[in-house]
């Protein structure tokens, strides 16, 4: 399943992160997720849900999602328009000249950390 | 409360684990190949051709990843060529770690057949992993392998490219296998390469048939030249 794989990248990058603050806990993390990205956002939370109790930094981490809307870019006529309700063919000329300009992403985009960590580290 | 900007693709400590796996290999003289295609679509067939056909020039391996059985481990170690099942543990596709560990372990089985550890993989020309039969997942995980190999039958239409553009553009070379069955099937040929060199105009596309040989010997030949050129 391929949110799990996904999962444990996840995890692995936001301990080194951790591990490179010096940080005890991440409170919230929040993941930049494209509309075509193949990654399915209530399966990416359950599969969070299960993930984070492996780690002692991240057992109490709440993973966030911020949809990005997918747009194509048709190359023959200028137009952007709406990915999922036209896919490959524009909608405004017919073009097949098309290509995704967002929405394939899947980033981490930021994560939230307890104030205390802070006093520590300065 | 603090806020830490990140910004880094949830793929970067794998792509990270891709780049080192892919010099150490480099270094070594062996090259990769990650087979990607959906289930059924001839990828131990090929491979059992491409044995047969150069094994008494190169040393070459096989990395099975199929979630069960080992069927076809069998039957690439009865060609002469080293195999090893990897495990994927259910998972749909092979990041670089899971290929780093299979190719240990098929180091420990040579070990155990009376090669050195440490020059078990060190030895090989070829390694071909046979990724897990899926046309998405794995296009998204970097396996550290030096060159991507799709694998397309006819009997899945020319269509194909249209349904998993990302597999199409991150592929170096496509191969179209059971053109034997070309005439049985509604595939036409030149607008699935159309289609294709559009996701990819650097993608090279070989059209061949494992089972009557037409078209293997052009294949081969850029398996020998990639080797060639990675030891270069």
């Amino acid at each position: 399943m391929h949110e799990l794989g996904v999962v444990f990248q996840i995890k692995k990058n936001l301990e080194e992160v951790a591990a490179d603050n010096n940080l005890k806990a991440i409170d919230k993390v929040t993941i930049s997720l494209g509309e075509v990205s193949t990654v399915i956002p209530e399966y990416l939370t359950d599969c969070w849900k299960w993930a984070r109790k492996k780690s002692e930094i991240l057992v109490n981490t709440e993973l966030v999602i911020e949809r990005i809307p997918a747009i194509t870019h048709c190359d023959d006529c200028g137009e952007n328009y709406e990915t999922v309700k036209y896919a490959k063919i524009c909608p405004h000329c017919g073009s097949e000249h098309t290509w995704l300009i967002q929405g394939n992403e899947f980033l981490i985009k930021e994560i939230e950390v307890p104030e205390q960590d802070e006093t520590m580290v300065g | 409360m603090r806020v830490i900007e990140l910004n880094k693709t949830v793929t970067e400590s794998n792509d990270r684990d891709a780049d080192a796996l892919r010099d150490r290999l480099k270094e070594q003289g062996t090259l990769l190949f990650n087979l990607m295609s959906s289930p059924g679509s001839g990828k131990t067939t090929l491979l059992s051709r491409v044995i047969t056909d150069m094994k008494d020039r190169f040393k070459i391996g096989v990395m099975e990843a199929d979630i069960a059985s080992d069927v076809d481990a069998l039957r690439i170690e009865s060609l002469g060529a080293r195999a090893i099942q990897a495990h994927t543990d259910g998972m749909c596709h092979m990041d670089a770690g899971m290929t780093e560990r299979a190719l240990k372990a098929m180091n420990e089985a040579s070990a155990g057949a009376g090669v050195a550890e440490e020059a078990a993989s060190a030895d090989l020309d070829l390694v071909f992993l046979e990724n897990v039969g899926n046309l998405i997942c794995p296009a998204e995980f970097d396996t550290g392998a030096g060159k991507n190999i799709m694998i397309l039958s006819i009997p899945e239409g020319d269509d194909k490219p249209l349904k998993y553009p990302l597999m199409f553009r991150k592929s170096d070379v496509l191969i179209i296998t059971k053109m034997d069955t070309l005439e049985f099937f509604d595939f036409d040929l030149e607008v699935c390469k159309e289609r294709v060199l559009r996701l990819n105009p650097d993608i090279k596309i070989f059209p061949v048939s494992a089972k009557t040989g037409e078209g293997m010997e052009a294949f081969e030949n850029w398996i020998s030249e990639s080797l060639a050129d990675w030891k270069a």
